[in-house]
């Protein structure tokens, strides 16, 4: 089976004439997570109709809903309530039964007299390379990296990053980062190598680890920062969101809070390819999705980031923007979309593709609703409503 | 002594009033946590602090300090603040 978000390392196709090979879908499937619960809509072949499934976990806040690519039936659910505290709920059934882990992601305990941190809540779910089964890693709010071995059911700190005081000085004070809390998002294990990560914090820029988390080097180089802060002090980076192409891992597109860019390593300095972006919507956003199998298409969901940042849609007039050449240019897909009135947010794990031909893009609105842009966007319509707030939409193929 | 379990937590005891031993207050939650996994965690923090919107009541007092010895006799009531949606 395949996934489409290609930082879980598992490219599942085969490569005919050079390149790799479109599959009919025969069950897409998406995993919504919400502020209220999580839902599991199933579509027919066609994609045309979509069954609910859920609510699951009614009444807690669930981060994300993520599905193991490696065996295509266990889910794991990041979870909290308003009152209680964070856990990892798993399930290796797709969903019909669940169970709490045993050790949820939790900082070590502070030496007596110190502080210490807690973990507010799991963030960020990414399941570990294709040969290492069981293992996953989580990003947390307060930033903390978590590795499991066990499929989830038991987590612990990676040290080398949480307790790395160069890193405590990257991620700020208290008062850094998002008003819901900075977070450590987009962890990417590179499909060629399970030793090879890499991640963002929100308040703290990109990092990379060639050593399984052991030790990290930063990759904020050619990023731009706010106005007036210095570029040179990475707890200033935000980096919303990045995104590994599955054809070419060589190649990272991220979402920044000052702009879209484009990394091919070996180089280690970001180009701002959303300069090229209409001046009057920006290269503002939370999302970022590329395409399975072509590392130069990638699409965009900006947002309204003047003034007092509203972080809706500029103009009231929600699109998805796309681009076929690495960034060098973009496209407007609004076809379908509301055309006014209409002040969506898109967070930055709410809008994925499938792995379809032609492929469909999905984006969860904070206001509740799912949709479906159809031939890679040119076409969008709803496909369900009255959800609570989305968090995070995910697409999976299942055979 | 008496436990009174939130109804937010009775996924994990199925009661809303359950057993428990221990001489101090932290004796009592691990014990809870022997027999009823995970509870622990979901109002106490990795800090050893009670979470910022759950309340313990012993014997009808708040309390804060895990440390706080309790009787045989004692009743532990377990609350979740008011909050918002």
């Amino acid at each position: 089976m395949y996934t489409g978000n290609p930082e879980y390392g598992l490219v599942a196709m085969k490569r005919k004439h050079g390149k790799p090979a479109a599959r009919r879908v025969r069950g897409t499937v998406l995993f919504v997570a919400t502020r209220k619960g999580a839902w599991i809509y199933r579509a027919d072949a066609a994609r045309k109709t979509w069954k609910p499934d859920g609510p699951h976990f009614l009444g807690h806040v669930v981060s994300q809903l993520a599905l193991d690519p490696r065996d295509g039936k266990t889910l794991l659910a990041a979870a909290k309530t308003g009152h209680l505290g964070p856990t990892i709920f798993r399930s290796t059934d797709l969903g019909r039964t669940w169970k709490e882990a045993v050790r949820p992601p939790a900082f070590a305990k502070a030496p007596e007299g110190q502080k210490g941190r807690v973990v507010d809540h799991t963030f960020w779910l990414t399941p570990g390379h294709v040969r290492e089964p069981g293992a996953w890693y989580a990003g947390t709010s307060p930033q903390g990296l978590f590795r499991s071995e066990d499929g989830g059911v038991t987590w612990e700190p990676v040290s080398g990053l949480n307790d790395d005081p160069r890193y405590r000085a990257y991620m700020g004070d208290e008062q850094a980062g998002t008003p819901d809390g900075p977070k450590l998002h987009s962890i990417i294990v590179d499909p060629r190598d399970p030793a090879h990560l890499y991640m963002a914090m929100s308040s703290g820029g990109v990092h990379e680890s060639t050593d399984r988390g052991r030790t990290w080097t930063p990759l904020s180089d050619g990023l731009d920062v706010v106005e007036g802060f210095e570029p040179g002090n990475l707890a200033f980076h935000d980096p919303h969101c990045l995104r590994l192409c599955p054809t070419n891992p060589d190649r990272i597109y991220q979402q920044n809070h000052c702009g879209i860019y484009r990394l091919d390593r070996p180089a280690k300095t970001w180009t701002r390819i959303g300069k090229s972006m209409p001046k009057k919507i920006g290269d503002i956003g939370f999302p970022l999705v590329v395409h399975p199998r072509d590392a130069d298409t990638a699409w965009v969901f900006p947002m309204d980031g003047t003034t007092v940042w509203p972080r809706t849609s500029p103009g009231g007039a929600p699109a998805a923007y796309v681009t076929r050449d690495g960034g060098k240019s973009w496209r407007r897909l609004d076809s379908g979309l509301p055309k006014a009135q209409a002040w969506w947010t898109v967070k930055r794990q709410a809008m994925c593709a499938d792995a379809g031909s032609p492929l469909g893009l999905y984006l969860g609105t904070t206001s509740g609703e799912l949709w479906m842009g159809a031939n890679e966007g040119g076409r969008w319509r709803c496909i369900a409503r009255h959800l609570p707030e989305i968090y995070a939409v995910e697409a999976a193929e299942l055979g | 002594m008496k436990v009174l379990i939130p109804g937010l937590l009775r996924s994990y005891t199925r009661q809303r009033e359950v057993d428990a031993k221990g001489a101090t207050l932290a004796e009592v939650l691990a014990d809870l946590d022997r027999r009823y996994p995970g509870l622990r965690f979901r109002i106490v923090d990795e800090q050893d602090r009670i979470r910022p919107h759950i309340r313990v009541f012993l014997d009808g007092r708040q309390v804060h300090d895990l440390a706080m010895p309790v009787g045989i006799e004692s009743e532990v009531q377990i609350v979740q603040a008011l909050s918002g949606g």
